[in-house]
């Protein structure tokens, strides 16, 4: 019998309060490509933080090819052969490919080789066809250039297991696909590889066992031989999904935003919006799909004020709006719902009271120069009851709350403004399956409020059930549009990779 | 058993006010070792201390007098450090406040009180808070980090001070001291009977209570606390950033210079070489100590205006006044290092394993 890379046994982790971990077995055997799925909040963060020694278990113990070993720290498991990607790459931009992969270099010998550095680099990027300059600059590189700079470093220091924690989530189908022929390619040279998702098809594809998490504990397990999804599902949630809402047929009014080629440039000051126009009525969901990190974001700040358009022009209710200031914005009734809620749309460190007023702390909880905190609380306390958010007290700081929580914060303040026009993006990332139908339900009541709402996602299904038109973007463009009854997912899945079949117009 | 470091789910009242607290009397422990070592009885040492700051009228009237410009700038740091400005320039906004206000009765030393004294109020707080915007300015139009202009502030008011009282402004019958003649009484605060404590505390108790107000009921107040929290999210929310940059950096310096004025109307009477023995930085400290709480501040500026005062004292017993730094920075030590537990509590977990 072949002895496991790695064996978790009995693992544990408790944080206060909350039992992250509770008593997991997991196995890791060379050749093989594990999956680990689970909702946010399953503890597949907490495990594989353990096993990188970023956390050590309350209780239990690691095995390393039969051995009990103690990670202290990440350079213990990187010692033991332990590499991971993360969501959010740990890269520093301003150093060269080569130097990041330099970087966690733990054989410490006081001079670095650069020549050496890098033909060790081209040696392995030819032969896993990982294609890659080792001489750019991380930050001229796009999004999945930069995870094979993060796999190569795991392969540069020779990992055997190798975690990616939702490596698609960046990706484009084509790229996906050259992904899952690299992962099988590592596996089959002996390494053990983690693929934490949750996305079922692509782990129905790839993996050869799955193990599945929910609140902390191994809810199940299955080989690719037993595949099925409707039991995986079962696993995952508890329950099973439902993505077909009752929506009633659109009647679609005026039109309420309309741009016309507009651009703008990115936080790097390259063109990140590129001659985009489309209109939004009244009462319709305008789906935009994509890649994240194809302009999306850009897109959204300067329909909110917080980005000046390079050119183009920005008409709202048929008034010229391009480029005023946030706040007029706001008071004209259009409403931004960030994709990153603590970091924008919210003040962390501040109250829910505090954060309930932010965008009307001018408007109407103001009274002459002092704020109407009687107003505030109140209205705080509507918007907990009345989205169900659950939270110690109306006092703590935001970010005490879980996510679901925290988004819906975010939209019932939104909400409460009664906007004309509401700009989400990403608005269930993160999210549990109970709140991500919350979340789709208040948008949906929203469009029947005759609310215009522009919603920016990467899941091509929560676009299929929410938006009446969609729109493709890719690198700045938007590249088709469509009504949501003739959206074809290969035909989309193109777009979303730059690919047009008849020369690019698709206007 | 063992004693784990755990996370405090939610904020304790209990160890907001116990903690520095505790920080102050191990302070006095720990220094009262020194005291110790070198053959003084530690509880004599403190008895003269705190009796000769608090125990009398005037000990109290020289404590009072030392927390007048300690709280002010205090008060004027937090409207800063509140938006996470780190003005730290109050030292040379207090000099340019006491300059500008010395301006006044050395040119038109005849103006009755009714006009002097607020015209001196007025150019103080004037002249200190264009100091502080001129640092603002830099940091909104080109950012200039305002922690290196505000520091490098202070050394130019300083020494433009001393050019003044060395040089145009010098008293010809000053038998070369460093110093302007004397103010006329119409340019002096009032005082209490015999005593040198000044109509100033007034002015302390004032601003503290307009900031009281400020911080927790107005719109300004709420900006300065969300732009202080999130920039980001003040920017998302129509927030206007750089104005509040520099009306923030106006105000601060605009207290700081109310401060120099106080000083120079209240207590000493003239301008003169080194009229602040650094009570800006001191403010820091207090201002940190108090989180920029204007009625904290009150407090801890009146607890090192205490330990200030009782130093002196300490002279008449042989132990350098420089006993009254080493107290201070003890209590600054302590206040720093139980910080931890404001986050987080000590757990005795019994047996060696985890028990729910």
């Amino acid at each position: 019998m072949v002895t496991p890379l790695i064996s978790m046994l009995g693992i544990t982790k408790r944080f206060p309060g909350v039992i992250a971990n509770n008593k997991i077995n997991l196995e890791l055997y060379p050749g093989e490509i594990h999956a680990l799925l689970g909702e946010n909040g399953s503890g597949k963060s907490t495990l594989m933080s353990i096993l990188t020694g970023l956390y050590q278990p309350t209780e239990g113990k690691i095995l390393v090819e039969g051995k009990e070993t103690q990670f202290s720290s990440p350079a213990d498991a990187i010692k033991n052969g332990i590499g991971m990607v993360h969501q959010h790459f740990k890269l520093i931009e301003s150093f060269t490919v080569a130097e990041n992969i330099a970087l966690s270099d733990t054989h410490g010998s006081f001079k670095l080789d650069t020549a050496q550095i890098e033909a060790d680099i081209a040696e392995l990027s030819s032969y896993y066809g990982l294609k890659i300059d080792p001489h750019a600059h991380v930050w001229q590189l796009g999004v999945s250039e930069k995870q094979r700079v993060e796999i190569l470093r795991m392969l540069y220091h020779k990992s055997k297991v190798l975690i990616l924690d939702e490596p698609t989530a960046v990706l484009t189908p084509q790229e996906t696909r050259e992904l899952f022929i690299n992962l099988r390619k590592m596996a089959d040279n002996g390494c053990a590889v983690v693929f934490i998702s949750h996305k079922l098809n692509e782990v129905e594809e790839l993996a050869d066992r799955i193990t599945v998490l929910r609140s902390g504990v191994v809810s199940g397990h299955m080989t690719k031989e037993e595949i099925n999804r409707a039991s995986l599902i079962k696993m995952m949630v508890g329950r099973e999904l439902n993505t077909n809402y009752d929506r009633k047929e659109s009647h679609t009014g005026d039109v309420v935003l309309k741009l016309e080629k507009i651009s703008a440039l990115g936080d790097m000051h390259t063109l990140a919006l590129d001659n985009v126009s489309f209109k939004i009525r009244a009462g319709e969901i305008y789906g935009i799909a994509g890649v994240s990190g194809n302009g999306q974001r850009e897109l959204a700040e300067v329909i909110a004020g917080m980005r000046l358009a390079m050119g183009g022009k920005m008409y709202f209710g048929g008034d010229d709006f391009t480029n005023k200031t946030p706040r007029e914005k706001i008071e004209a009734g259009i409403s931004y719902v960030p994709e990153d809620r603590l970091g924008t749309g919210l003040a962390p460190n501040l109250s829910s009271v505090d954060n309930i007023i932010l965008k009307e702390y001018n408007g109407r909880f103001a009274e002459g120069w002092r704020i109407k905190w009687q107003a505030a609380v109140s209205a705080a306390k509507h918007t907990v009851e009345e989205f169900d958010i659950k939270q110690g007290s109306i006092y703590q700081p935001v970010k005490m709350m879980s996510g679901g929580n925290i988004q819906k914060l975010l939209l019932g303040r939104e909400i409460a403004a009664k906007p004309k026009l509401m700009v989400v993006l990403y608005p269930v990332r993160g999210l549990d399956i109970g709140a991500i139908e919350a979340v789709h339900k208040l948008l949906l009541k929203l469009k029947e409020q005759n609310t215009a709402i522009l919603l920016v996602s990467e899941e091509l299904e929560e676009i299929a059930a929410l938006a009446d038109r969609v729109g493709v973007m890719f690198a700045g463009k938007l590249m088709g549009e469509f009504a949501v009854q003739d959206m074809d997912i290969e035909k989309i899945g193109a777009l979303m990779a730059g690919v047009t079949e008849d020369g690019g117009e698709g206007k | 058993m063992k004693v784990v470091l755990e996370k405090r789910l939610g904020e304790s009242v209990k160890a907001q006010i116990g903690l520095p607290v505790a920080s102050a009397l191990m302070a006095l422990v720990f220094c009262g070792v020194f005291f110790a070592l070198t053959g003084k009885d530690p509880l004599m040492v403190y008895d003269s201390m705190f009796s000769g700051a608090l125990g009398n009228d005037y000990g109290l009237s020289e404590t009072i007098v030392k927390m007048i410009p300690l709280a002010l700038c205090a008060l004027g740091i937090a409207v800063a450090f509140r938006m996470q400005i780190w003005n730290i320039g109050a030292e040379g906004q207090f000099y340019m406040g006491a300059c500008a206000a010395t301006w006044v009765p050395l040119n038109f030393p005849d103006l009755p009180a009714v006009i002097m004294l607020p015209a001196m109020f007025l150019l103080g707080a004037l002249a200190g808070g264009l100091w502080g915007l001129l640092a603002g300015w830099f940091k909104t139009r080109w950012l200039v980090n305002e922690l290196i202009s505000t520091l490098m502030m202070n050394y130019i008011a300083i020494l433009w001070v001393d050019y003044l009282v060395y040089g145009d402004w010098r008293d010809p019958n000053g038998l070369n001291f460093p110093l302007t003649a004397a103010f006329p009484d119409a340019a002096m605060l009032p005082s209490f009977g015999d005593l040198r404590v000044h109509a100033g505390i007034f002015v302390v108790l004032i601003a503290a209570a307009v900031f009281t107000v400020l911080f927790k009921s107005s719109k300004w107040g709420y900006e300065t606390k969300v732009i202080g929290s999130n920039p980001v999210a003040a920017r998302y929310a129509g927030m206007n950033i750089p104005r509040n940059v520099l009306l923030a950096m106006f105000i601060s310096g605009a207290v700081c210079g109310l401060a120099g004025m106080v000083e120079v109307s209240g207590i000493v009477g003239k301008l003169q070489h080194g009229i602040s023995p650094g009570y800006g930085y001191t403010a820091i400290i207090i201002a940190w100590l108090a989180r920029l709480n204007p009625p904290a501040i009150i407090l801890v500026s009146f607890l090192f205006a205490v330990i200030h005062v009782g130093g002196f004292m300490l002279q008449t017993m042989g132990i350098s006044a420089a006993a009254a730094t080493m107290l201070q920075g003890a209590v600054l030590f302590f206040v720093v290092g139980t910080e931890i537990f404001t986050g987080y509590k000590l757990r005795i977990v019994k047996g060696g394993a985890d028990n729910e």
